[in-house]
């Protein structure tokens, strides 16, 4: 039989999300909810965890609802096994779990970072992307080849949504906050100058975590921090980036994850990747943070390509690495 | 070399890297190479300019060290800080990348022993090069010449060490594939000669380290 709609379920982070899309890649529903951590704290992961709990039975019906059609008329269920934090991935996998036994659907697993990797070429027609992933939980340069994903560069140490996130706890801010330090940062252009570390393809954002919160606290204004971390920051990937699209020759640049929505990255890639004759391809605005339609449509994709799984082996995956994953429905230069 | 002088075609632009362009041009009669790492427009300029600036002399500071070490690398000629851009020796090639392809196998292997008393010899002398393959090596009628230190440092770090012999046993194996393990062995041989047995068993002890971490594992 040919599949038709799919139901994802995304908890890995701070959102609870589902969202039914269909075999055609339109997103009939994507509801989510997301669990807001008090200023100057990072997320909770049991508090993340109880929200979830609480809020998943109204998401799910409601992205039911939305995209107007009844559980029986799934063709599977998918959720994000990993990567993430323990008690919140364990919600979601009970929920999918539940409901495909209950309804008899096939249950599919999606890797996380596959997710924003998917609904990134979904919603940019890109074909053979060299990829740029950054969220909270990645900074990663990947290429497709040999039926996974290759990582070409990465972050030593935290990622670019970490820097952010870690950055504005200092300073009593809730997170995510990379909207609110690219605010903070667009009121100067007064640069401080800041550790930038570049080694070949890979980045390191400690220092430059460690640095800015020095500036500030001899100081420097919050706002010509905040300008001239984002810069730094940025550009530092910028540069990785643009070594690994002069080694693979793509012609294509595909931003996505959360930290896409920043305006002065996607800024810079633009002008970088035209240096190169390759175009930029930005994931579309409401697919940029957790979402369940990138669950969802990445479990499209595999359930067509055959990759269900026995609720046995659906145990989740906190570390669940991305180029671990087999992609079947990929072929390598599209 | 006589018959370039004055050749209209000159500076020529032969190579075009993710952060800077080298030209072949003419310098007092002589033919020389210029490297010139170019402004990005997507840093603040006076990130860029401080990033250009420090690079290349932590490039050619690298290189002079090299020569004081006893590799032979391309003589720098001059140094023009404010443009961030230097001018070196012309060596001809060709790299040891394509020499391998055409050479006996006695040769190639000759060719290999010999880079690894190079690389040795670099290690002692507190030095690596970071971005080590055989397309960064000229052989100049059987004289071998390193050439990029963009990403070399000062270390006598094992880890350092150990991760230019990675990267080099990568770039082997990748167009070498017939008989890189003949080519590999030569080189090890070589290295082993100048650092003794001891130090050549530690650093493939971290070679195999480094590889299980799979942070360089074989990615392409």
């Amino acid at each position: 039989m040919v599949a038709v709609y799919c139901l994802g379920i995304e908890s890995t982070a701070h959102t609870f999300g589902a969202s039914v899309v269909s075999e055609k890649g339109e997103v009939l529903s994507d509801v989510r909810d997301t669990c807001a951590s008090k200023p100057g704290t990072g997320i909770h992961p049991r508090e993340a965890a109880d929200h979830h709990s609480e809020v998943a039975a109204k998401v799910v019906s409601d992205a039911l609802s939305r995209a107007e059609i009844t559980g029986g008329q799934l063709d599977g269920v998918a959720v994000a096994l990993g990567p993430g934090l323990g008690p919140c991935l364990r919600v979601g996998a009970t929920v999918a779990r539940a409901m495909a036994s209950w309804l008899e659907k096939p249950l599919v697993p999606v890797n996380h970072a596959i997710g924003h990797i998917e609904i990134g070429t979904l919603t940019t027609g890109a074909r053979d992307p060299l990829v740029v992933l950054v969220s909270g939980g990645h900074t990663a340069i990947l290429a497709f080849s040999g039926g996974k994903w290759r990582v070409f560069g990465e972050t030593e140490d935290i990622t670019l949504g970490n820097l952010y996130d870690m950055f504005a706890r200092e300073i009593d801010l809730p997170s995510p906050a990379g909207p609110q330090i690219e605010k903070l940062a667009s009121k100067s252009s007064n640069f401080v100058s800041l550790p930038y570390v570049v080694k070949g393809n890979d980045v390191s954002y400690s220092g430059l975590l460690t640095a800015s919160l020095a500036k500030l606290r001899s100081g420097a204004s919050l706002a010509d921090v905040c300008y001239s971390m984002q810069e730094v920051s940025c550009s530092m990937l910028t540069e990785a980036v643009e070594r690994s699209l002069a080694y693979t020759r793509k012609k294509e640049v595909l931003l996505t994850g959360g930290v896409a929505a920043n305006g002065t990255l996607q800024k810079k890639l633009a002008e970088m990747v035209a240096l190169h004759d390759a175009v930029p391809r930005i994931v579309a605005q409401p697919y940029t943070g957790d979402c369940g339609a990138q669950i969802a449509w990445a479990g499209m994709l595999a359930l067509r390509a055959g990759e269900t799984a026995e609720i046995a082996d659906t145990r989740v995956r906190p570390r669940w690495r991305l180029e671990d994953v087999p992609i079947p429905w990929r072929t390598n230069s599209a | 070399m006589s018959q370039y002088l004055g050749e209209p075609t000159l500076p020529k632009l032969i190579y075009r890297g993710a952060e800077a362009e080298i030209y072949l041009q003419d310098w007092f009669g002589e033919l020389a190479i210029r490297k010139n790492r170019v402004p990005k427009p997507y840093r603040v300029s006076e990130l860029d300019s401080t990033i250009r600036r420090t690079r290349t002399l932590h490039e050619t500071n690298l290189m002079h060290e090299a020569r004081r070490a006893g590799i032979p690398v391309p003589v720098i000629q001059h140094l023009d800080v404010e443009e961030s851009s230097f001018i070196m020796e012309y060596v001809k090639g060709p790299t040891l990348k394509e020499e391998l392809y055409v050479v006996a196998p006695q040769m190639r292997r000759r060719r290999c022993r010999d880079l690894g008393k190079l690389i040795a010899k670099l290690h002692e002398g507190g030095l690596v090069h970071g971005d080590l393959t055989i397309s960064n090596v000229l052989s100049d009628n059987g004289k071998l010449f390193l050439i990029d230190f963009g990403l070399g440092n000062f270390s006598e770090q094992l880890e350092d060490r150990g991760i230019d012999l990675l990267l080099l046993n990568r770039a082997m194996k990748s167009t070498h594939v017939k008989f890189h393990e003949e080519i590999f062995d030569a080189f090890l041989s070589g290295y082993s000669a100048i650092v003794g047995r001891k130090r050549e068993v530690e650093i493939l002890n971290k070679v195999h380290e480094i590889e299980r971490r799979g942070r360089y594992s074989e990615r392409t």
